[in-house]
Formats: C-alpha cells, sequence, structure tokens
C-alpha cells in the first residue's frame, strides 16, 4: 500500500499532476456525453414535433 | 472508384457508416490510452531535473499537438468544402471546432499546471503558451462565426474562408510571438524543451499521442453526426430515423 | 479606355468610395477620436511621467491604433449592403476582385492619412524619442494596408450579422498580432538606435502576402455570404 501512497504523492508534486490528469479526463468525458445528450434531445424534438403535426390533422 | 468515395461524401451514407466505425475507433482509443498511462505513470523513471511532475507532460504535449492538428484538419475540411461543395466536409469542419478548443484549453491548463511547480508562476508568457492563447482565440473566433450566421450551409463556407485565413496565418503568428519572446526574455531554453529524451519517457508520449488521435477521430465522427442531422432536419431520410428511434 | 473596361470601374469605385466617405466625415473622424482616448486612458492608467510613458510609447501607440483601425472597418461594407450596392456589385459582370480593391484602396486613403497624422501627435505627447517618430509612422504606413486588407475580409463575412461589430473585433485582432509585434519592435529598437531593416522588411512581407491574398478572399466571402 505505501507504493500506492508514494504513487498518489507524485514525489510532492500530486496537487499538480493529478488536477491536470482529471481535468484532462473530464474535459474528454464531456466531448462524448454531450454529442449524444443533443442527438437525443434532437430527435426528441422532432418526434414531438412529428406527434403534434399528426395531432393538428 | 471514385464514385465509391463520393457515395460517402452524401450525409445520409455518412451517417449510416459512421455507426459503425465509432465504437471501433473508441476501442482502440482505450487501448491506446491505458498503454500510454501505465507507460508513462508507471514504467517512465522520474525526471532528474523535475521529479514526478514532468508526467504531465503526457497529456500536455498530447493535447498541443492535436491542438494543432485539428485546426489543419478543419482548414482542409473547409477547403473540400469550398472547392468540391461536399456537404460531410462541412459537418465534419464544423464538429472539429469544439474539440481543438477543448485540446487547446488542456495544453493551456495542464501548462499552467506543469509551469507552476517549474517555474514558480500559474502563467508565463513564453512563446508557446502565448500561440497557444492565440490559437485558442482562432478557434474561439471560428465557434463565434458559426453561431453567427442563420444558415448552416452558408456558416459552414463562410467558416471555410476563416479557417483557411486562419491556416496561413497560424505560422506567421508562432514566428512573431517566439521571435517576440526572445526580445523580451532572452535567450533562455524553457524546461518545455527536453534536450534528449528517453525512450522509455518517449514512447508512452506518442502511444498518448496516438491515443488522442483515435479519440478525435472517434469523437468528432460522432459529433459530425450530429451536425448533419441539423443540416438535414427537414430531409425524408432524418424523418424516417425518428420512425425507427420511436418504435 | 472604353468606359466598361476593368480600369475603368476600378476608378469608378475608387471614386465613388472616396467620395462617400469624405462626404460622410463623422465616420471618418470617429475612429480618430477614439484613437486619441485610448492614449489618453493609457496615459491615465500608467501615469504623467515621461520616463514611463517613453517605455511604453511605442505599444500603446501601436495598440490604440489597431482599435481604432478595428473600428473603422464597419465602413467598407456596411452601408453598400444596406443601400443594396453590394447586391449589384456582386452581379456586375466586372470582376467582383477589382471593385474589392478599389474599395479597399478608398479605405486605406481614407482612414489611414488621418490615423498616421494623429500618430504623429500622440507619439510626441507620450514622450516617443525623437530618432523613434519617423520610424512610427513608417510602420503605421506598411501596417495599416494590412489592418485594411485582412479587415476587409473578415469584414466581408461578417458584414450584416447580429453583433457583427465585436465579433469582427474578436476575429480579426489574433490576426493583427504579427503586425504589432513587428511594428512595436521596429519602433522600440529606432527608440534605442538599433537597427530596424530587418523588421520593416518583414512588415512589407505581411503587406505583400495581404495584397496578393487578401482582394481574392474578400471577393469569395462576399460571394459565400451572399451569392
Amino acid at each position: 500500500m505505501s507504493s500506492l501512497q508514494s504513487f498518489l504523492h507524485m514525489g510532492g508534486y500530486a496537487i499538480y499532476v493529478w488536477p491536470a490528469y482529471v481535468l484532462t479526463f473530464i474535459v474528454l468525458i464531456l466531448n462524448v456525453i454531450l454529442p449524444l445528450k443533443r442527438e437525443g434531445q434532437f430527435f426528441r424534438a422532432l418526434v414531438e414535433r412529428k406527434k403534434r403535426l399528426e395531432k393538428a390533422q | 472508384m471514385f464514385e465509391y468515395f463520393y457515395k460517402y461524401g452524401s450525409p445520409r451514407h455518412f451517417y449510416d457508416l459512421s455507426k459503425m466505425f465509432v465504437p471501433w475507433l473508441g476501442g482502440i482509443c482505450l487501448i491506446l490510452l491505458i498503454a500510454g498511462l501505465t507507460g508513462g505513470l508507471f514504467f517512465a523513471p522520474p525526471d532528474y531535473q523535475q521529479g514526478e511532475s514532468f508526467r504531465i507532460i503526457y497529456v500536455h504535449v498530447p493535447s498541443a499537438w492535436m491542438s494543432l492538428f485539428i485546426y489543419v484538419v478543419m482548414a482542409s475540411a473547409g477547403a473540400i468544402s469550398l472547392v468540391w461543395k461536399v456537404k460531410v466536409a462541412d459537418a465534419l469542419a464544423r464538429a472539429s471546432a469544439p474539440l481543438g478548443a477543448s485540446f487547446t484549453f488542456l495544453a493551456l491548463a495542464t501548462g499552467s499546471l506543469w509551469g507552476k511547480p517549474m517555474w514558480g508562476t500559474w502563467w508565463v508568457w513564453d512563446a508557446r503558451l502565448t500561440s497557444e492563447l492565440i490559437l485558442l482565440f482562432l478557434y474561439l473566433g471560428y465557434m463565434a462565426l458559426q453561431t453567427a450566421i442563420d444558415d448552416r450551409r452558408t456558416a459552414a463556407r463562410a467558416g471555410a474562408i476563416l479557417s483557411l485565413v486562419g491556416v496561413v496565418n497560424i505560422p506567421i503568428i508562432h514566428y512573431s510571438v517566439e521571435w517576440w519572446h526572445t526580445l523580451h526574455q532572452g535567450p533562455t531554453i524553457t524546461k518545455l524543451d527536453a534536450p534528449s529524451i528517453h525512450p522509455s519517457m518517449l514512447v508512452p508520449l506518442l502511444i498518448m499521442a496516438f491515443a488522442f488521435m483515435f479519440y478525435y477521430a472517434a469523437v468528432v465522427l460522432l459529433r459530425a453526426r450530429y451536425e448533419i442531422l441539423e443540416n438535414e432536419r427537414n430531409s425524408a431520410w432524418v424523418y424516417e430515423l425518428t420512425e425507427q428511434r420511436k418504435g | 479606355m472604353t468606359a466598361n473596361s476593368t480600369f475603368a470601374v476600378f476608378l469608378a469605385v475608387l471614386r465613388r468610395d472616396l467620395l462617400i466617405g469624405l462626404r460622410h466625415r463623422s465616420e471618418l473622424f470617429n475612429p480618430l477620436v477614439f484613437f486619441f482616448i485610448v492614449v489618453t486612458m493609457f496615459v491615465l492608467a500608467l501615469g504623467p511621467y515621461a520616463d514611463t510613458l517613453k517605455q511604453v510609447a511605442p505599444a500603446v501607440i501601436w495598440v490604440a491604433a489597431l482599435l481604432a483601425s478595428t473600428l473603422s472597418l464597419d465602413m467598407l461594407f456596411h452601408s453598400d449592403l444596406d443601400d443594396g450596392s453590394l447586391e449589384q456589385f456582386l452581379l456586375s459582370p466586372h470582376p467582383l476582385i477589382i471593385i474589392v480593391i478599389a474599395k479597399i484602396l478608398a479605405h486605406w486613403l481614407l482612414t489611414a492619412a488621418p490615423l498616421i497624422v494623429a500618430a504623429l501627435f500622440l507619439g510626441l505627447m507620450v514622450y516617443l524619442p525623437q530618432s523613434a517618430i519617423v520610424p512610427l509612422l513608417l510602420t503605421l504606413l506598411l501596417g495599416t494596408p494590412v489592418l485594411s486588407l485582412v479587415g476587409a475580409v473578415l469584414g466581408a463575412l461578417t458584414v450584416g450579422l447580429r453583433g457583427s461589430g465585436i465579433l469582427l473585433t474578436l476575429l480579426i485582432l489574433p490576426l493583427y498580432i504579427p503586425v504589432l509585434i513587428f511594428s512595436v519592435a521596429t519602433v522600440d529598437n529606432a527608440a534605442k538606435g538599433l537597427a530596424i531593416t530587418g523588421e520593416l522588411y518583414f512588415l512589407g512581407a505581411m503587406l505583400v502576402l495581404s495584397v496578393t491574398l487578401a482582394p481574392f478572399a474578400t471577393a469569395s466571402s462576399l460571394r459565400v455570404r451572399f451569392g
């Protein structure tokens, strides 16, 4: 476990190294999630519009 | 043979085809990421001068490389869109911009986090960071132009011209900023310039660079699919897609 | 020279834009006043002492000139879009690029001359050393055409859009950075008595590059935006 601790400690530079990696992964993951969400919203809006048009007819 | 490619310039076929590619590209990216990170975080020895903090290089440098690479891809897609009027190129260009901006932001942020233990300050106007900051402005400007123009086709073509103007200017700006920096700070070698880098440190870096490339490939397709849907929202095939998804 | 020859068209558009500009003198006046105001703001922020001002004088004058120049870009295409002349230019059988070059030249003649004269006075006001005054004017002479040319490209891309004023500024300032860096370096070197030929050559190179590429890019931008 001490090797895990020393790994996380990063020779004292932990407050610089880990935020860098965490920030990177957050940005990378966001860039995957956001387009997927928007595609879902797009289709939901389109389906709603279709339902409204069908109801109007 | 030309018709084979020409077919995939059509948004509809691109939409169908890209669905197959994204998981594979994403999978390769994941494998490369794991390989690069284990190599960079575990197997590479700590740096003689910088200790463990140099490990930021494994996200900083690939981000910086991607930020430049994506701009070139964006400009190329723009050129293809202007010359051959390929609709898919429009989608790819517009999809690339937020990714390029993200990588530029990451290069700046991780560079800042690397700079603090090394130089003692959170920000230094060194030539490369300053150039990256200007690149971020160029990306944001491109995205602002796209949002300002309502007609998506016109927006894509206007963006294409802007990115071509940008791509011509980037070497000029980069050279000017480098020259400006030597004017004011003398010929110091920044710590980001590793004079020679040991293979055990270099290999994970290259793996990470490839990992980021596959990430870009996968995610730009993902985003481009959405752009194509927006571009073609009034067409029949998009309408039919809603049937498939609902049912 | 027939009435329809390309050169006649060039002259006609040049003459038209110069006349319109001279008739609406306030449009030319405002960027000039802005130039003075911005320099004054810097002085107010930095303090009145000659030793501080002398050091930052080249930078302050050039940044202010850049901003003032950006403001003046609106006049290039905006009024033409509003009154329908832009459409006429696009429909004209004459090459759009010739019309564009004429307009850019008119814009430069109208906006750069006052700016350069103002810079002379402002340079003295911020204690710019004597040796640097002529180099300052020289850099403006070489730099302002680049500003007009690159400004024309981006002005054509953004004319008529929502928020086009600030959008144009955002897009264009990064592209002005090389001109800024080398102009200020020239004036700084001149103030210290060092050589300036290298920097001037670079400014000249940027001018040549802009003259070669910008008109074509401007014409393309107009076609993209308005067909």
